[in-house]
């Protein structure tokens, strides 16, 4: 039996699908947090287009930032020559934003609790935690080098939920 | 007293140092540095520094920054000294309730609660 996953919506499935499709944009920079605030602050910017709350924008940021600030300082550990790419897909129902260095990678599994009380006090090391508090979806990947953060826009109109998944059979 | 700094409006009660920021957007990831090193002088200016950190109008802030107030924390105990913050935004206080620095800061409503926990060692008002 195979399973095909559909992204559904309230307005049936063909119309979700069709307002689900955004154009994947790609930016690629060096190592500078400049930069890095630089798309950062096109993405928001092509969020409030689209009508996202102040409420998302704040999650928006702030999950933005964590990512790109360890992908240029942890995982390219500020190198001149090595680039962060950073790659999103943004449409009214939701944002898709990718962060790739060019780092060895790093296992977010062995990441140690920053709100156990003995790692309170520690200066770093809350990136991950926050990334994961604000997005509806962080996924990392195998290699460690590249982070994919997703957001529902949680402004939509009730016609304008945000799509959910599901699995149809066939055969 | 009052002096401006760049980025921090430093005034004084009595022995206690009253700090807040000029921009909304001053804990962004591009400004802490810098602000950690004006907060620095501070402290170490002070023999025994009681501090208070506003976060009024402040719409942002990063894992950077929060890292920063505890080092600022630190070096505040370093010297035998308290610190406290106040007017930070039911949005902001959400991130120090999701890395549990709530229960490291002392935190109060306002300026007004904050100076009054020092000058009395009370702790009445303190947001958990």
């Amino acid at each position: 039996m195979k399973h095909l996953k559909l992204q559904a919506g309230p307005r049936g499935q063909r119309q979700s699908r069709e307002k689900s499709v955004g154009l994947w944009c790609t930016e690629e920079f060096p190592s500078e947090m400049s930069e890095g605030r630089r798309v950062e602050e096109k993405i928001l910017s092509q969020c409030r287009k689209h009508a996202y709350g102040q409420r998302d924008l704040f999650a928006l940021k702030l999950a933005l930032e964590e990512a790109i600030s360890n992908a240029i300082r942890h995982g390219n550990k500020c190198t001149p020559g090595k680039n962060v790419r950073v790659k999103y897909r943004i449409t009214r129902q939701r944002v898709d934003v990718m962060v790739e260095d060019e780092g060895h990678g790093f296992d977010p599994a062995v990441l140690p609790d920053p709100t156990a009380d003995e790692n309170l006090q520690r200066t770093c090391g809350r990136g991950v935690l926050l990334m994961r508090a604000y997005m509806n979806n962080v996924v990392f990947s195998p290699a460690g080098n590249s982070v994919t953060l997703t957001k529902f826009n949680e402004s939509s109109s009730s016609s304008d939920t945000p799509l959910s998944t599901t699995t149809v059979a066939f055969g | 007293m009052q002096q401006d700094a760049a980025r921090l409006k430093v005034t004084r009660e009595g022995d206690i140092v009253q700090v807040e920021f000029t921009s909304r957007k001053i804990l962004d990831e591009g400004n802490i540095a810098e602000i950690g090193d004006q907060l620095s002088v501070l402290v170490e200016a002070e023999h025994r520094p009681r501090l208070i950190i506003s976060f009024a109008g402040v719409d942002h802030l990063s894992s950077a920054a929060l890292g920063t107030l505890i080092t600022i924390n630190n070096k505040v105990k370093n010297r035998d000294g308290q610190l406290r913050l106040c007017n930070i935004s039911p949005q902001i206080y959400e991130v120090f309730l999701i890395t549990k620095l709530n229960t490291l800061f002392h935190i109060y409503p306002t300026v007004k609660e904050a100076l009054e926990s020092l000058r009395s060692g009370s702790q009445a008002g303190r947001l958990k």
